[in-house]
């Protein structure tokens, strides 16, 4: 793909953008609880979360397409909380279907460039260069219906870029797409958005997409920010009970604690902050942390093995009838199979634990 | 049990295989078999009566070729009038048919999609876009005639006497038009409204669009073949309406539905039925001409079509 000169706004100066204690109710419901988050300047936020925990709402907040009914929302230290959203200067891509489709690419890409008073050559070679960016300067001349779902999301992406916005804003953008094209395109708009150094919050339900592309992973549950965090940390030093639950898989393996640690499949590994430090609790164990050994007579029985490509998941009933899940690289898995005993031990990896 | 299973579709058969085309041109058969009760419809009912007032506007009473009932659609003052009044009748009707119709259905759309003003709304809307002829004319003429039920309750209550004699006239014909032409607006277009997408208006909120800007180079243009699709279908549906106008115009027949009814009764002048159909010939080209702009446009449409 061949890239043109990015837009101005690749210069890099993304803003920085501050939600400052922002409440939103939608009747009775208390849709935004609080939500305060520093974005960077040039940073992408992933808010991760499920249906209806205010992350689209933040989103949309942001871009003045809702509004607060209490907090502020700061873009470059300039209070935005009142401003109406034709006159926000953000770009956003939507979860699908909205491009025009009485326009074609070139157009669309252009219609915010043509809201602004550019004039028709300049708009049209500022349109094609942006589509250029995207991978679809050859498409420039197809209406919607002529495009799949992945080159009309590339569309919509240039069409936000175009107009130079100083916070991107990517709402689901692409949930609607088949698994192979999501891949793609994810590491595309995370590659421009890098490139051209744009501020960004992108909202997905997919905690994949989000670990993926977020230099931070902002996850919410009933309108609270639980933890916002770098994907790694999020992932392997969860604050809350919801987010050791709702990223990645996790293990529910009883164990018993008296303190900082907890004793858990015959090992002690240390408690993270936050967790339930007193009796019997269930500890969350990820799947990689979990070893297992074939062995006569072991603790646990593989009960089915997944192959993954390059991993495998077994799944092992404990005496207790617990399933344990553990994931090992696919050479590791070799010698299990159902019906075979092992025994199974703990990564000591600090651990969140909830009451029992 | 004992014995074997064979399987037909996986077992080598000798001899010439299933004929592809063969197949094909069965499947294609019973396809045009399926539709034959259709063809026969519109054979029946649209081509062959075309066809009679095809043959009829160009042929006497008595059978030989002429010109003379074509011309006279051209010739005669009464018919031109008559055409340019129903041509008037027709636009007035379907342009107040369309914006106020148009208006209700922009209403209905922006409620609740689920609501039950909405469904009561579409389900009246439904029966009275065909509540027309003489049921219609009767009801008006039963509520606003000299002597209808508001107009004399008007006149005993308030000592008033309304003039009402322009419900008898082309005026009172359009209003009387107005009134299913407004539910058939609402019925056709509202589909259109409910295919606007909010994250269109959305995405243009964001790239710096007001109301203005979205409905001149967004709204506007996605809405502008349905809404002249449907003008023009309010057009014709005036334009080929009979009944209510033949009740409630009882002097003369001032417009070429009326007119094709006189020619086609009079018992003044005899043998004049093969004018007629010469007018009705001409009203045909018309309706015709309205629909290959009707197909045009829709074809227009259908470029943006999801």
């Amino acid at each position: 793909m061949s890239v043109a000169s990015p837009s101005p706004a690749a210069t890099g100066h993304g803003v920085a953008v501050v939600f400052e204690d922002m409440h939103r109710w939608y009747g009775s419901v208390h849709a935004l609880q609080g939500l305060s988050i520093d974005i960077a300047p040039g940073e992408l936020i992933a808010l991760l979360g499920p249906s209806g925990c205010g992350k689209t709402t933040a989103l949309r907040a942001l871009g003045g397409l809702d509004e607060v009914d209490q907090g502020r929302i700061l873009v470059g230290g300039k209070d935005m909380t009142r401003v109406p959203a034709n006159k926000r200067n953000m770009g956003i891509v939507f979860q699908a279907y909205s491009l025009f489709p009485n326009m074609t690419a070139r157009d669309n890409v252009g219609y915010g460039l043509r809201l602004r008073g550019v004039d028709g050559a300049k708009r049209k070679k500022k349109a094609e260069e942006t589509l250029e960016l995207v991978g679809l300067g050859a498409q420039a001349s197809r209406y919607p219906h002529q495009m799949s779902g992945g080159q009309q999301q590339r569309v919509a992406l240039a069409r936000a870029l175009a107009i130079e916005p100083s916070v991107l804003l990517l709402d689901e953008p692409l949930s609607a797409l088949d698994a192979k094209v999501r891949r793609q395109l994810r590491e595309e708009i995370r590659r421009i958005q890098i490139m051209v150094g744009i501020t960004t919050l992108f909202v997905t339900h997919d905690q994949e997409e989000a670990l993926a592309m977020g230099d931070r992973v902002g996850v919410m549950s009933a309108g609270r920010l639980e933890q916002i965090a770098a994907p790694a940390e999020l992932y392997d030093r969860p604050a809350t009970r919801f987010v050791a639950e709702f990223v990645g898989l996790t293990n529910r393996i009883p164990g018993r604690t008296d303190g900082g640690d907890v004793e858990v499949l015959g090992a002690r590994v240390p408690l993270l902050p936050g967790a339930t430090d007193r009796g019997a609790v269930q500890v969350l164990v990820r799947p990689e942390n979990v070893r297992l050994a074939a062995a006569d007579g072991g603790t646990g029985r593989v009960l089915a093995v997944s192959f993954l490509g390059s991993l495998c998941r077994a799944q092992v009933a404990l005496p207790d009838e617990t399933i344990v899940v553990a994931q090992m690289s696919a050479a590791e898995s070799a010698g299990l199979y159902p019906g075979v005993t092992v025994n199974l031990s703990v990564v000591p990896a600090p651990v969140f634990a909830v009451a029992g | 049990m004992t014995g074997s299973v064979t399987t037909p579709s996986s077992s080598p058969v000798a001899g010439p295989a299933p004929s592809g085309t063969g197949a094909r041109r069965m499947a294609r058969a019973g396809n045009y078999l399926a539709l034959l009760p259709f063809h026969g419809y519109v054979g029946l009912f649209l081509i062959l009566p075309t066809l009679i007032v095809a043959v009829g506007a160009f042929t006497t009473a008595g059978g030989s070729l002429t010109l003379d009932n074509v011309s006279s659609v051209f010739t005669s003052s009464v018919f031109v009038d008559a055409f340019v009044k129903s041509i008037q009748l027709a636009v007035i009707t379907a342009i107040a048919g369309a914006v106020f119709g148009g208006l209700l259905a922009w209403a209905v759309a922006r409620g609740n999609p689920n609501g039950l003003l909405r469904q009561f709304v579409i389900a009246a809307s439904g029966v009275l876009a065909q509540f027309g002829g003489v049921m219609l004319a009767f009801a008006f003429l039963a509520t606003f005639g000299f002597s209808g039920l508001v107009t004399v309750f008007i006149k005993n209550q308030l000592g008033v006497v309304l003039d009402m004699s322009w419900l008898y006239t082309l005026t009172g014909l359009a209003v009387v038009y107005t009134y299913f032409q407004i539910p058939l607006m609402l019925i056709v277009f509202l589909p259109s409204l409910d295919g606007m997408r909010q994250e269109w208006y959305d995405a243009s909120a964001s790239l710096g669009g007001g109301s203005w800007a979205f409905w001149r180079y967004v709204g506007g243009p996605i809405l502008a073949p349905s809404f002249l699709g449907a003008l023009l279908l309010l057009f014709t549906n005036a334009f080929s309406a009979y009944a209510t106008a033949a009740a409630l115009i009882s002097q003369g027949c001032p417009i070429i539905t009326l007119e094709i009814g006189c020619q086609m009764q009079s018992e003044i002048v005899l043998g004049q039925e093969n004018v007629g159909k010469a007018l009705a010939l001409g009203m045909i080209v018309i309706v015709s001409a309205v629909m290959a702009v009707y197909a045009l446009i829709q074809r227009r449409a259908s470029r943006w079509a999801q």
